[in-house]
């Protein structure tokens, strides 16, 4: 190689020449003559993704999960704004005509999958130690611990947190983020990178809305206003209103079968 | 601090760029961020030293290079850069869009090395 000899012939990209020297790299240029020149440097431009590797491994996932036409949706949310009831309840109601898995991330315990446990549908836990979200590799190798034998729709429940798993594909077919209305109206506008990757938002815990003074109203307009692209919808796991529109819009975007 | 997972993998990147291309020190990288990428500048750097600490690029110059977020108007198709904030509000037909063209670039733009 030229960098080790210092030629300078041809090489598959751009050279440049920089100021700084490298020690160790005099020893083998071929002029000994002083001052040494200095050696070539190579400029290499490039337009690799950060996260190339999340991303190659979550395409593999979208493809496995339209190979098993599947539909995938990634619950993201702050922590406790309601992921995990949701989805217990809709295992209990959607689930019981359409075959539902879970894969669910969190820091540390398997609460949550205990919590979720039916015997009618499978479930597995994620436990990422210190990672505040998940990735394409923990949910390719959790979702094929999983008998996915039948399974129309895979929840993945995010690990709580709405900032870092922005950034991380998961192969997800749709993104669902959850606002509740403990969490004031203003989220959207103090974190918008995860509500501009929404496809549905999610305002959850409603029954509560009232007493908390939450006004639903604004809470809309602010997801409106930065994600316009999202579809809305009004829940609570609790009194069950908005569920119907919840899964009828889940039924509406699963894959032909 | 997702900001530590993202360098951790654009890392090892640029140490098989390194290796490819058979260099001994990394002097500089460039990344080109969006302005919607969801990463803070400042993390990125903080975590940057601490994963290329003892690796070839230890003491290189991070470098980050903004990219604007770039929308397109569905209504009346015009494409506008957007100045600041979150809310994308057509300045020709006052329309709430979405439809982000440019923006959310995460990559690894350029490494110098020797
Ligand atoms: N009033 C009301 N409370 C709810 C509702 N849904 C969830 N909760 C309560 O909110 C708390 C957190 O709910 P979870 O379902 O555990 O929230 P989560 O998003 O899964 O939490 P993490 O996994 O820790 O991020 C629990 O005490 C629930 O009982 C709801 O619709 N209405
Ligand atoms: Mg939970
Ligand atoms: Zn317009």
């Amino acid at each position: 190689m030229c960098v080790e000899c210092g030629c300078g012939t041809a090489v598959p990209f751009g050279i440049k020449v920089l100021s700084v020297l490298a020690p160790g790299l005099l020893r083998a240029t071929s002029a000994p003559a002083a001052p040494a020149p200095e050696p070539p440097a190579k400029a290499v431009d490039l337009r690799i993704p950060l996260l190339a590797k999340n991303d190659r491994q979550a395409a593999q996932n979208r493809a496995e999960f339209a190979r098993r036409r599947m539909l995938a949706l990634n619950l993201v949310s702050s922590p406790g704004a309601g992921k995990t009831t949701l989805l217990g309840r809709t295992l209990d109601e959607f689930g019981l005509t359409t075959r539902c898995a879970v894969v669910v991330g969190d820091l540390e315990t398997d609460n949550d999958a205990r919590r979720l446990a039916r015997s009618h549908a499978p479930v597995a836990q994620i436990t990422t130690g210190t990672a505040c979200h998940l990735d394409a590799e923990m949910v390719a190798k959790s979702a094929g611990a999983l008998d996915l034998a039948g399974v129309r729709v895979l929840f993945i429940e995010n690990v709580g947190n709405l900032v870092c798993p922005a950034e991380f594909d998961l192969g997800e077919t749709l993104r669902v983020v959850l606002l509740s209305t403990t969490e004031g109206e203003e989220k959207p506008l103090k974190y918008p990178p995860i509500f501009k990757t929404a496809h549905i938002v999610l305002m959850t815990k409603v029954d509560v809305a009232d007493a908390l003074g939450f006004d639903r109203k604004l809470a809309a307009e602010n997801v409106r206003r930065i994600a316009p692209q999202a579809k809305l919808i009004e829940v609570s796991a609790r009194s069950g209103e908005g569920l119907a529109d919840w899964y009828e819009v889940l039924r509406a975007a699963l894959p032909p079968a | 601090m997702h900001e530590l997972g993202i360098m951790e993998s654009a890392m090892s990147t640029v140490l098989a760029q390194a290796r490819e291309h058979g260099a001994r020190q990394v002097h500089r990288i460039v990344l080109r961020i969006g302005a919607l990428a969801g990463v803070e500048p400042q993390a990125l750097r903080f975590a940057f030293e601490i994963v290329s600490r003892g690796t070839p690029a230890d003491g290189a110059e991070l470098a980050v290079e903004n990219v604007p977020a770039r929308v397109h108007c569905a209504d009346c198709a015009a494409d506008f850069d957007v100045a600041g904030g979150f809310v994308f509000t057509c300045p020709r037909c006052r329309a709430l869009c979405a439809d982000l063209r440019q923006g959310r670039e995460l990559e690894l733009a350029r490494i110098e090395m020797t």
